[in-house]
């Protein structure tokens, strides 16, 4: 019999509060009480998370790296967005 | 210049390689790139795996509570390894199941040192001290390989390993330290464990043909002999500190090339513990199978209870 594997989740973390939850890794686990304390116990064994969110893998979308340049392609020439773009005098104080 | 497609895509990725881009999962990648990978990442996750066996053995005959505690979270720890290990592998498109398979089949190779049995309590300290420094010697300058994922879970790996060698010396230290019986034990261990860690780089340079690849590729950062030699060094050193000494009547500093010399390597016994004639062999494989069949109906169970779960949930709503 062949035998039904358990999903892939990918496991995010807060470091510590006011942090964002960052990509940590994977494991897997069959429901998500099991993968939230799969996470904890490959990836926080040193108090080094506060919270923990796991998302299947199968949910997550990624934009295609191919295609890079035509995706941010937008924001190429718009220089103007950035505070450098505007030319002031060195007097002007508190900007 | 233009060039032809997959000749142009892999000089691209040979560019990103030389400036220090790293790769991501869903970046283009030459197929050997992946493959070799793939190999390099599951045998140092198999390794992980396997390498909790030896020292399990001790976990219920640790001399004292404080080192039971601290043989768990090592051991842990190398599960906890071999995890990272097999989910960066993942974002390269092969599966857990898979590498299982290999590992359990006997078609994947892990590290031969963890084919030498733990016959006294010394042995953990000589596997702290030796193994793993050699395995940190290895593994630090992965933390710098090209391909992301593989890079991150080296720097957990490293961060992690570090209390495992001082832990080792810490026990053979002691030893060190103890009555003649403990003395005897503690250079046992060393003389047992001493050549298998010198082995653990793998063959010298040249009897290495993929190294040159490998490190144009960055997945490997120095060559064998290289880490093998900084580790001789590093450990001639050390083990001045306890008292002891390394079983190599040629080990001898060189001044001219500010190096220890040291002797041959029996790269016979190499070959054989890798070809599976070790001591452990058999026994270490025999016990991962018999973990993964005795953990099916675990597997199976947890299956059937999410999905029930979830059929109790739909229902609800």
């Amino acid at each position: 019999m062949t035998e039904q594997q358990w999903p892939l989740w990918e496991v995010f973390i807060r470091s510590k509060q006011g942090l964002d939850h960052k990509h940590a890794g994977s494991i897997h686990a069959a429901d998500t009480a099991m993968a939230i304390e799969n996470a904890r116990d490959v990836y926080t064994r040193r108090m080094e998370g506060v919270s923990i969110w796991v998302v299947e893998s199968k949910y997550i979308h990624a934009s295609n790296p191919d295609e890079a340049s035509s995706l941010y392609d937008p924001a190429n020439d718009k220089i103007y967005r950035h505070p450098t773009f505007y030319d002031l005098p060195d007097e002007l104080k508190h900007m | 210049m233009s060039l032809p497609g997959s000749e142009n895509m892999e000089h691209t990725f040979q560019e990103k390689v030389d400036q220090d881009i790293r790769i991501e999962p869903k970046d283009w990648m030459p197929d050997v790139y992946r493959k070799t990978l793939i190999r390099q990442i599951s045998q140092h996750a198999h390794s992980e795996i396997v390498g909790m066996l030896p020292e399990a053995n001790w976990i219920t005959r640790a001399p004292s509570l404080k080192r039971k505690a601290t043989l768990i979270a090592k051991v842990q720890d190398e599960a906890g390894h071999g995890l990272y290990l097999y989910s960066a592998a993942e974002t390269l498109g092969i599966s857990r199941e898979e590498m299982v398979d290999q590992l359990l089949s006997g078609k994947a190779k892990y590290s031969s040192i963890f084919n030498y049995p733990t016959i006294t309590w010394a042995d953990m300290g000589a596997i702290g001290w030796l193994v793993d420094g050699a395995a940190i010697m290895n593994q630090v300058p992965l933390c710098r390989a090209s391909y992301g994922p593989y890079a991150r879970a080296m720097v957990r790996i490293c961060k992690e390993e570090s209390f495992h060698q001082r832990q080792g010396f810490e026990i053979l230290l002691v030893l060190s330290k103890g009555s003649d019986a403990q003395r005897r034990m503690c250079q046992d261990a060393i003389d047992r464990w001493w050549w298998p860690s010198v082995m653990m780089f793998g063959p010298n340079d040249e009897s290495s043909p993929h190294t040159a690849q490998s490190m144009r590729w960055k997945i490997k950062r120095f060559s064998n002999d290289d880490l093998r030699q900084r580790f001789v060094d590093v450990c001639a050193e050390q083990v001045k500190l306890l008292g002891m000494r390394l079983p190599d009547d040629q080990l001898k500093w060189n001044e001219e090339r500010q190096h220890y010399d040291f002797g041959p390597i029996d790269w016979e016994e190499f070959r054989q513990v890798i070809n599976g004639n070790g001591p452990c062999n058999k026994e270490r494989l025999a016990a991962r199978v018999q973990a993964h069949d005795d953990g099916a109906w675990v597997r199976e169970a947890a299956m059937a209870h999410a999905e029930k779960r979830r059929q109790q949930q739909q229902r609800v709503a």
